[in-house]
């Protein structure tokens, strides 16, 4: 029990360790432009455009949800057209960001992975390596700067899009004027609910790619390997981005 | 001249290379036999610092592998090609783009790039093949690509990782042709790692017999085809006992 415990915690330890180590190279490949600058958009494209689908049809059928439940909440109550201001700002604040993350963790986090697991363990890395490039510059940077960058914008057109659904929702089914639901939206709307959802997902981005990264590139074995490393790389991406989320909440909320 | 000097590895606490000591001299090609799993593969992955040794170097030309810092250790690899085992080619690039990609990490133009390029798939006899996609490739063709990646380089220094391994006997014939092609017209310096003995007679100047994590026996083929060592005997002849 206690050496197994011991081993856990020493395992822990370089888990971090190594962690800091892969950070630590991946800022040493920063000056290396060349190569990086090359990729990025090519990854932009993958973790964007492509993902874009995905978060969309999320966050049309979340928006439509929650106007939904907030008129089943409030009949009686509260005035109707607070439905405006809950689809708004919990699109914004926190399902937007969340549920796009969440799904993308699945879909961008795993592949990365197993794209790079696959390469590793058919020593592709390595012959990266002998062609004189550094994977941190060639895989990495490019695959990181693309999430950080591009879930803003994703989660960006997923929060209009569920606030859009929202409206429709409420004009169609709840018998709820757009001036009213505008009047929701705009009451307690402050600048900050934006940027917040906005900076929370760029964390969420560089999270979940640098995690689909470094699991990938540690896989070992064959196809199970790459197997355990898509599953891994899921599960860290998805505990880390709720961590984050109540971690943003904490710092920029009270 | 590379030379592994008292190398040791050990993966998991156990010892892979154990004291692994073999100069290969310039313009020669040097095969490292050995059972699988004994640490042929192993060792030349430290020659271009793809793995630490525990112990012990390799030094290439008076360079200490293990001591070089990133920018020296790039430098290194610029002057030698890798031939992988499974080939390792870039499954998202055309065979083009897969041997050009070195090439791109030199001060050359696009025009002197495809000039390379097309050298050295005429010298694997690949010509036209330029377009295609490594899941459009036989076994053979594969290995041929990573050939032609690695001679395009124009390196001092070609290390072959099992280049025969799971190719039938007429491919594998090919491939050995190509490595003497390569040598005679490239006039680089060559490590084989194999356990094909056919392969090795053909395209090794010298054969060294890696056991236990150590050379037992190195000399030309003709030493070894003619040794009396029990343990090289029983390997070059394939007897189970």
């Amino acid at each position: 029990m206690i050496e197994s415990l011991g081993r856990r915690t020493v395992d822990a330890i370089k888990a971090v360790g190594g962690f800091g180590h892969f950070v630590g190279d991946l800022a040493r490949a920063v000056p290396d432009v060349a190569v990086w600058g090359r990729l990025t958009p090519v990854q932009m494209r993958r973790v964007g455009v492509d993902s874009l689908p995905v978060a969309l049809f999320i966050a049309a059928f979340t928006g439509v949800v929650l106007a939904l439940q907030a008129s089943y909440t409030f009949t009686g109550t509260v005035p109707l057209y607070f439905v405006g201001t809950l689809v708004g700002k919990t699109m914004m604040l926190e399902l937007g960001p969340v549920l796009a993350g969440l799904a993308l963790a699945g879909r961008v986090g795993a592949s990365m992975a197993a794209e790079l697991g696959t390469m590793k363990v058919t020593e592709q890395v390595d012959a990266l390596e002998t062609l004189a490039y550094d994977p941190q510059s060639f895989l990495v940077l490019p695959r990181v700067l693309a999430g950080t960058t591009m879930f803003p914008v994703i989660v960006a057109l997923s929060i209009l899009t569920g606030i859009v659904t929202g409206w429709i929702a409420s004009l169609v089914l709840l018998d709820l004027s757009t001036q009213e639901f505008l009047k929701g939206l705009k009451l307690f709307y402050r600048f900050k609910d934006t940027w917040f959802g906005l900076f929370k997902s760029a964390t969420f981005g560089c999270t979940i790619t640098l995690v689909g990264c470094v699991v990938g590139l540690s896989t070992r074995g064959g196809a199970e390997g790459v197997g355990r490393s898509t599953t891994r790389a899921v599960v860290y991406s998805a505990v880390l981005l709720l961590v984050l989320d109540a971690f943003w909440a904490l710092v920029l909320l009270r | 001249m590379i030379e592994f000097r008292d190398l040791r590895k050990a993966f998991d606490g156990r010892p892979v290379l154990d004291g692994f000591t073999l100069r290969v001299q310039d313009g020669e090609t040097t095969v490292i036999i050995g059972y699988s799993g004994t640490g042929k593969s192993v060792a030349l992955k430290h020659v271009v610092g793809l793995l630490q040794a525990d112990a012990g170097d390799v030094i290439v030309d008076g360079r200490a592998v293990s001591t070089l810092d990133r920018a020296a250790l790039t430098g290194l690899r610029r002057e030698i090609g890798f031939v992988f085992q499974f080939a390792a080619l870039f499954d998202s690039m055309s065979v083009f783009d897969n041997v050009a990609l070195g090439l791109r990490r030199r001060e050359l133009s696009d025009d002197e790039i495809a000039e390379r390029v097309r050298e050295a798939l005429a010298l694997v006899d690949l010509t036209g093949a330029e377009e295609r996609y490594p899941a459009e490739l036989s076994g053979g063709m594969r290995k041929r690509v990573g050939i032609a990646r690695a001679i395009a380089l124009r390196p001092r220094y070609i290390l072959y990782d099992e280049p025969t391994t799971g190719l039938d006997p007429v491919t594998s014939a090919v491939i050995d042709q190509l490595m003497v092609r390569t040598r005679e017209h490239l006039r680089v310096t060559g490590v084989v790692v194999t356990h094909d003995m056919r392969s090795a007679y053909t395209v090794g100047d010298r054969i060294a017999m890696l056991y236990e994590g150590k050379i037992r026996q190195v000399g030309t083929v003709a030493q070894i085809q003619e040794t009396e060592d029990p343990v090289v005997r029983q390997f070059i002849e394939g007897r189970p006992t």
